[in-house]
């Protein structure tokens, strides 16, 4: 038998020259301190990302992006297909715990300064990667083609339609037409599931890539005291293995408790539900734009706010450029608070959403 | 030569100015606009009234030349004021039973209000001198009047029970004429009451839709029947053929009052068929009667299919509150819901031949349905011991792990 492994993992090994692989995990080191905790969450987000694409390319065996179908298809899975409804409930449950799982990762990268020098790209590669998974829950929610599904993406189309200039432009794009439609559904379905997987994987690859071959990065705090240090492989893979497998109890017990729900189908004539609001990793900008005033001095309140969402993002994308002091090994305390009331920003309107409901 | 039509043009445009000035001006607006609270109203809620807005003014009711500011000179021999009360049926009618007039703004409306109201009680007590009797002002507003297709009119299905009830909930004002005043309080716990507040439903009965409106009159005994045909008519049917519509003609009973009352009429229910206490069968068959036996097994019919309704739907609830998806029968169980509410309505033919072939065509459904929801609690079960199974796996893995973890520290 161990004749037999040997046999195939040589062959393998002629091709792929897989031993250099190995002997590049075993000698590459992690170092451990007080707050490699925190390094494990890439980790998750991938293996998250890896259920997403296994579970999303099940669901493509029986998903029907067509209006008169899509909701039916979806009921079917969840009703009739052998574990239809684990899959979808997994793919849906999991979305939701990524972006959760990639804005921790995210602002731990930035309290630790981990996006310095020389790891600028990795923090830009990481928030665009953020942006596109955002993107692959804002497609993916109209999928199902149901009532609260179709209101949230009037409400977020809409938000997209009153940015200034281009706003009517994007917004025509976005839908595919003046409304929510065939076109756009099909639109959505596209970019769930050929543009956006596309440039997720190239950005994945980067972003691995460049944290593979710079390494983990060593808080300032403790840059110079004396720290250990495990081989990525086995040891560091058997702790992430660790926390994957706790993340995935918590998916299991979530699904059988909590099955995602099919929903009403859309209708178009309907009126819009009360109380619709995005997905929750949006509640803290469309909470902004509702309880901005109609016009503040000479500008109109929303194009204000969305104005300045943007270059709170731009601002946030170019942290490691304008963070002087962490480039040069300096604590920068400015840049940790900035942080902490960005961080503060969305916990308060993302509660606000769903604890003031009428606000 | 262009300049010169353009110049006279110029100056025709000039000297019709004024004159388009003076066609909008409107003194008595002006001027009540700047007087105390209760002269100053009529004018503020008239921006808001359907005679303004088909460009009616204050002159085509009152008379008078808005065009003069001089309120004496304003006031002149076509100036008609406020009308007394016992006149207003008569001065509203001069516009509203002139078809032609009417055809202008509305070919639609009727124009035969004024006969209608001197047909109703509130007409026929008007004519006999009673001013407190209600008149076209008391429904409809005064100076901010809308049509009745608008959600604030005082004539919009859900305000019309608030609009007959400011009248004739009021027991000092109803006094004199020795009639209850509870017929709001009744009605507000009535099955059309809920369809009109709750559900919305615009269609749902309003005090006018049994008493009339401009003839509003307590309906006769005789016609209750045909009042509550108008929107069930397929149970009327069902009662003219029964034993029972000769029965209630002989004993002068009217027919759907006798059993479902008038103002409070709830939700009927099987509960009011059978022989226990709530039973309105009870009013006319005395123990041991043929009716009282045929009530016994009606009950007992309904019933029973009613019972398996209920039992499946809330299996369906419990199977869908562990999460598994049973929309599916849920619509089927829409469907036999259906088949229960016609057999229901087949209670009032007293036939239970044709209740019983009924309830006969949601029998299949409902076994489907049960089959259903029992595959639905095992689903259910299935899926719990899945994740028993699948957690104590994933454990012993993180378990092995942990250790795995821990010697290799140690090793270190």
């Amino acid at each position: 038998m161990k004749k037999i492994a040997q046999s195939i993992f040589d062959y393998v090994d002629d091709r792929f020259k897989v031993k250099g692989l190995i002997e590049f995990s075993k000698h590459k080191k992690v170092p451990e301190h007080e707050y490699s905790f925190w390094y494990y969450f890439g980790g998750i987000s991938l293996f998250l990302a890896g259920i997403q694409i296994a579970t999303g390319i099940m669901l493509l065996l029986y998903y029907t992006p067509s209006i008169e179908a899509a909701h039916e298809s979806i009921q079917f899975i969840m009703s009739q297909v052998k574990f239809g409804w684990l899959i979808r409930s997994v793919h849906s449950w999991t979305a939701n715990i990524l972006i959760g799982i990639l804005f921790v990762h995210m602002f731990s990268t930035f309290f630790l300064k981990a996006y310095r020098k020389p790891r600028e790209l990795t923090w830009i590669t990481g928030f665009f990667l953020l942006i596109l998974f955002m993107a692959f829950g804002f497609s993916g929610y109209l999928l199902p083609w149901n009532e609260l599904s179709y209101a949230a993406t009037r409400v977020g189309t809409d938000i997209a339609g009153s940015l200034p200039l281009v706003g009517k432009w994007l917004k025509t794009v976005i839908l595919g037409g003046p409304g929510i439609s065939q076109a756009t559904l099909s639109r959505f379905f596209w970019f769930h599931v050929a543009l956006l997987p596309m440039a997720a994987f190239f950005l994945m690859a980067i972003h691995v890539l460049l944290v593979q071959t710079l390494g983990m990065s060593i808080p300032i705090k403790i840059k110079d005291k004396k720290h250990k240090e495990i081989s990525f492989f086995p040891d560091f893979i058997y702790k992430d293995a660790l926390g994957w497998t706790l993340i995935l109890v918590l998916i299991g017990v979530i699904c059988v408790f909590l099955p995602w729900e099919v929903g009403k189908k859309a209708d178009p004539f309907a009126a819009t539900p009360l109380g619709i609001k995005p997905e929750w990793y949006f509640t803290f900008m469309f909470t902004t734009l509702k309880i901005i005033p109609g016009h503040v001095l000479f500008f109109e309140g929303e194009q204000l706010a969305i104005l300045a969402f943007m270059i709170g993002g731009l601002i946030w994308l170019l942290a490691p450029y304008l963070d002087r002091k962490s480039a040069r090994d300096q604590r920068s305390p400015l840049f940790t608070w900035i942080g902490i009331a960005v961080l503060l920003y969305i916990i308060v309107f993302t509660v606000l959403t769903y604890a003031v409901p009428k606000l | 030569m262009i300049k010169r039509i353009i110049l006279l043009a110029s100056l025709m445009g000039l000297c019709l100015l004024p004159g388009a000035v003076l066609a909008q001006k409107n003194s008595c607006l002006e001027c009540h606009k700047g007087l105390d609270a209760e002269l100053k109203a009529p004018a503020e809620a008239f921006a808001q009234d359907i005679h303004q807005q088909f460009g009616l003014t204050c002159k085509d009711c009152h008379g008078g030349n808005p065009a003069l500011d001089d309120v004496d000179k304003a006031k002149d021999k076509t100036f008609k004021g406020a009308p007394k009360r016992a006149q207003i049926p008569e001065f509203c009618a001069r516009c509203h039973s002139d078809t032609a007039y009417m055809r202008r703004f509305n070919p639609n409306l009727r124009v035969d209000q004024l006969s209608q109201y001197a047909t109703s009680k509130h007409g026929q007590r008007l004519k006999a001198g009673d001013t407190k009797a209600a008149v076209c002002t008391d429904c409809h507003g005064v100076h901010g009047i809308q049509t009745a297709k608008y959600p604030k009119s005082m004539t919009f299905p859900w305000n019309i029970p608030q609009t007959c009830s400011r009248c004739h909930s009021d027991a000092a004002y109803m006094k004199a004429y020795g009639i209850p005043t509870d017929q709001m309080a009744k009605y507000k716990e009535s099955v059309h009451a809920q369809a009109l507040f709750d559900t919305k439903d615009m269609s749902a009965p309003t005090c006018n839709s049994c008493h009339g409106n401009h003839g509003a009159f307590p309906p006769e005994v005789k016609s209750v029947a045909s009042v509550c045909r108008q929107c069930h008519p397929s149970t009327g049917d069902l009662f003219t053929k029964s034993p029972h519509k000769k029965a209630f003609d002989d004993l002068g009973q009217s027919e759907c009052e006798a059993c479902h009352g008038n103002h409070k009429i709830e939700r009927p229910t099987t509960a009011m068929l059978g022989t226990a206490d709530k039973s309105v069968c009870l009013q006319c068959h005395d123990k041991g009667s043929k009716g009282y036996t045929a009530a016994g097994e009606l009950r007992s019919l309904l019933d029973g299919f009613e019972k398996r309704v209920e039992a499946n739907a809330a299996t369906l609830e419990i199977a869908e509150k562990k999460g598994v998806e049973v929309s599916d029968p849920a619509f089927k169980l829409k469907d036999v819901n259906t088949v229960l509410i016609s057999a229901k309505n087949l209670v009032h033919g007293l036939s239970l031949t044709e209740i019983k072939k009924k309830l006969a065509e949601g029998d299949q459904t409902l076994a489907d349905i049960e089959k259903a929801g029992a595959a639905a609690l095992d689903e259910a079960k299935f899926r719990r011991k899945g994740l028993i199974i699948a957690t104590v796996l994933l454990a012993l893995f993180g378990v092995a792990l942990f250790f795995k973890i821990r010697s290799m520290r140690k090793a270190d």
